[in-house]
């Protein structure tokens, strides 16, 4: 696809792009209690291995894995203290680097924080995982809650949440996502801070690099100063694909301006349209109105061969629960040829993509593979075979010409 | 050498990968890349293959610089290390995976996290090499860079230690249950507390809260450490596992090793608690003569003319551009209290006026010129000889006590190790001084620990 190709895909002109969001046991808090669930195994490198490879199978654009500084709970507060639901995690950029020598396709998209890291370290992390993976990368961008303040001990301990609507709390969301800005944008630099050919190994003049092929990024911005230049050579995709979630304007503003994804939860077509829209405006505004920039729908999938069946393990997880399942993300309960009518539907209001939440790991994620896959694929909307590319050019996304870049040397 | 009653001591061999140094010699046919993943791999299979403890990442967070400009001399470049050593692990069953990591431009959270997720990632095979640096030019990358006083270096590590060991403590050893019958997750701690729960304060970090990695499997993941002054030999021997000396002389480095030692039983560690590793290279050869030749040759192709004028800058701090490498030592005087000339590289710590003093001695002994001078003490390499030689050099100097073993580098990446792993390891392997299986499946049971 040309760099200048329209930005707005109309749903007969693309593939439907299709990405699994990984964490834990799966997104239903009663998950790690169904028959094939491995709750012994989540902090195993086999587990993640698995289910990677499966997505794998299901030739699926890439994978992310979910991560956060603070435990998950079902407070937004801080901890909850259950003991009745899975808790912890590892890192999960170091999940998709230790997943990357057993894959050979699929995109592999681990969340980094921005808020308490730094942008060098995140940089060059991301930098290798696309060397490490021959261009597969991706970083699915995450501002850290206030509560997660003390276990830095930088930050004043904050009591707002993401939640509230005071003006104390729009405030913080400003702030937080517009360090993640500043944040991205260091990051970019820095991948760009090597020019392609920067290592020249030219022996005759005892030059191993061509030192004015690299440079510095002299960021100099409210959160942080960085020189520069990076220390790993440009990746592979020249700029690893950037995600990040949005619930509201502020977020669907930070991905129009600076990421290639942005994933949003829209409930239904209307919702979907609107949220494409505000986003297409963000995007414009933003001057990347040729650029293309995926809009993916977030739908947590729990899956059944028949919508009975579907409802049947519904309700068998509620029951474990012990309460209604809830999410920010509208959750699809039924059999894998309704959920593809419903991708469909989304799709003709705007959205590109989606990163299916499997509620159940790995049953929804084998259901995703196993069903929903071949489902598409008869409506002639998903590939057969992964092509040799990179997960850039699986999206569509050229690989970006070097900012720094001068065609006189 | 001299037999005492006790048993051969097994030695334990680190890999690794020659990467950012004038020791990496990029002009090769043969030299690969240092940045791709298969270079990695390769070196590290062949460390397993030869049985060896561990693989081994250096550091470097900013390019290094001379008078302003970034160095084009030598290798430029490395990948970011936990990536790599994460990734390493799908590649790997056996082989430690030390990397070199800072306590000034990390923050214990992060870094407890990533090694601890390294560690159940790797099946309990993750070490960490703990270096503090105040280094102000390397700190403008960092948004908290370049603050560290240099007297604030050992508590800031020792600060940073003591909290990241409280992180892998903060969940229990058998936190987690995962009974789907009872629905139990996970135990709380028998205290009562909550889990994950911790807390810190020192003059260098207030932190608090609660941990979302699990125990490591090896508890902790394997210290490494580099302490040569008093303070840091101290410090070495509370907070390591191993220590990396830069002792390769066999009567210093039976001084630090008795040193270390005697330190180590004060402070209350067992004896060999506490492994000492110097680094170390390797020359080859079908003959002495034939090492011998290759070893010149290659030591030629690491220092340039150009690089013996700048491993010279680094003890005088002058541009030493202007001076012919094949002529005699510059007769200006060390500059050691001006700007840096070289950048974002360790500094020497010696006394460049005394340096420089006996430099010329020895280049009038010798009547050396610059590079000739810069070849003789940069140029060493620790084992040239034949197979047979370079296994009697390595088992004498461990088992007279210079050091409990060492981490191998070459000048070639990345297969370098392969003839060291194909020549030398079945000699050692043949008199029972290094093992041909392994026995355990982490780095602490490699290392013996």
């Amino acid at each position: 696809m040309p760099p200048s190709a329209p930005s707005s895909p109309t749903p007969s002109s693309y593939p439907l792009h299709l990405a699994v969001a990984l964490d834990g046991a799966g997104w239903h808090p009663a998950a790690w209690r169904e028959p094939g669930a491995r709750p012994d195994e989540l902090f195993t490198a086999r587990y993640w291995a698995d289910l990677v490879t499966t997505a794998e199978s299901g030739l699926l654009d890439f994978v992310t894995i979910e991560d956060s500084f603070s435990l998950q709970s079902a407070r937004l507060d801080g901890p909850d203290g259950r003991t009745d639901r899975v808790r912890g995690r590892l890192d999960a950029v170091l999940v998709a680097s230790r997943i990357a020598p057993l894959t050979r396709h699929i995109g592999l998209v681990p969340t980094a924080t921005t808020t308490h890291t730094e942008p060098f370290h995140v940089a060059k992390a991301i930098a290798t995982l696309d060397h490490v993976s021959g261009g597969r990368a991706g970083w699915r961008v995450q501002a850290s809650r206030p509560a997660e303040n003390p276990h830095f001990g930088r930050r004043p301990v904050g009591h707002v949440q993401y939640t509230d609507d005071s003006p104390e709390a729009r405030a913080f969301i400003e702030e937080h996502f517009a360090e993640a800005g500043d944040f991205v944008e260091v990051a970019r630099r820095l991948w760009d801070s090597w020019e392609d050919d920067a290592e020249i190994r030219d022996a005759a003049t005892e030059r191993f690099i061509d030192r004015a092929r690299l440079h510095t990024v002299d960021f100099d911005g409210r959160w942080f100063r960085v020189r520069g230049p990076g220390i790993v050579p440009r990746p592979p995709q020249g700029q690893p694909l950037v995600t990040l979630l949005g619930h509201g304007s502020v977020p669907y503003r930070l991905g129009a301006r600076s990421a290639d994804i942005v994933y949003a939860t829209p409930h239904d077509a209307d919702q979907a349209r609107a949220v494409v829209a505000e986003i297409r405006a963000a995007q414009e505004e933003a001057g990347r109105g040729e650029e293309r920039l995926h809009v993916f729908g977030d739908v947590v999938v729990l899956l059944g061969e028949t919508r009975a069946a579907a409802q049947a393990r519904a309700a068998r997880l509620a029951e474990r629960a012990g309460e209604p399942f809830t999410s920010d993300a509208p959750i699809f309960v039924g059999t894998a040829s309704e959920l593809a009518d419903t991708l469909l539907e989304w799709r003709s209001a705007g959205l590109t993509g989606y990163r299916l939440r499997p509620a159940v790991l790995p049953d929804d994620l084998e259901a995703v593979v196993g069903a929903l896959v071949p489902e598409l694929r008869r409506r002639g909307v998903f590939r057969g075979t992964y092509a040799p590319e990179s997960l850039r050019a699986r999206l569509g996304l050229p690989r970006p010409a070097n900012r720094y870049a001068t065609t006189a040397r | 050498m001299t037999e005492s009653a006790r048993p051969r001591k097994r030695i334990i061999l680190g890999a690794f990968l020659s990467g950012v140094n004038h020791h990496t010699v990029w002009s090769a046919p043969e030299a690969g890349s240092q940045i791709a993943f298969s270079s990695f791999e390769h070196l590290a299979r062949t460390a397993e293959r030869g049985k060896f403890d561990f693989f081994f990442l250096a550091e470097g967070l900013a390019l290094r610089e001379r008078s302003g400009r970034v160095f084009d001399q030598d290798v430029v470049g490395r990948p970011d290390t936990l990536p790599v050593l994460a990734a390493l692990a799908a590649v790997t069953e056996h082989l430690g995976l030390v990397g070199t990591l800072n306590t000034t431009f990390n923050e214990p959270y992060e870094l407890a996290r990533q090694l601890g997720s390294l560690d159940h990632l790797s099946g309990g095979r993750a070490g960490w090499n703990v270096v503090t640096s105040f280094d102000a030019f390397t700190g403008q990358n960092f948004r908290r860079g370049g603050y560290l006083h240099r007297d604030d270096r050992y508590v800031r590590a020792d600060e940073f230690l003591a909290a990241t060991h409280r992180l892998w403590d903060a969940w229990g050893e058998e936190a987690i249950v995962a009974d789907k019958e009872s629905g139990r997750f996970l135990r709380r701690p028998e205290d009562g507390t909550e889990l994950g729960a911790f807390s810190f304060q020192g003059d260098q970090f207030d932190i608090s809260g609660h941990f979302t990695t699990p125990r490591p499997p090896q508890g902790r993941p394997v210290i490494l450490q580099a302490g040569v002054s008093p303070g840091g030999r101290d410090f070495a021997v509370r907070r390591s596992d191993a220590i990396f000396s830069p002792y390769r002389h066999l009567d210093e480095a039976q001084e630090f090793y008795r040193d270390i030692q005697r330190r180590a039983a004060l402070a209350g560690r067992a004896p060999g608690e506490v492994k000492i590793l110097p680094s170390a290279s390797f020359v080859l050869g079908d003959t002495e003569a034939d090492a011998v030749e290759r070893h010149r040759h290659i030591a030629r192709q690491q220092v340039t003319g150009q690089t013996a004028q700048i491993l010279l800058e680094a003890v005088w701090n002058r541009d030493l551009s202007g001076y012919d490498p094949d002529g005699p030592l510059p007769d200006i005087d060390p500059d050691p209290e001006g700007p840096p000339v070289i950048q974002g590289r360790a500094r020497l710590h010696q006394d460049a006026h005394q340096t420089v003093a006996e430099w010329r001695a020895l280049a009038e002994a010798h009547d050396y010129s610059l590079r000739e001078l810069a070849l003789h003490v940069f140029g060493r390499t620790d084992f040239v000889g034949t197979p047979r030689q370079v296994a009697d050099l390595i088992d004498a100097f461990v088992q007279n006590d210079g050091s409990d073993g060492f981490i191998l580098g070459s000048h070639l990446t990345p297969t370098g190790l392969d003839e060291f792993v194909d020549r030398v390891v079945p000699l050692l392997q043949e008199r029972g001084a290094l093992r041909t299986e392994y026995t355990g499946t982490t780095l602490r049971d490699n290392l013996g620990l």
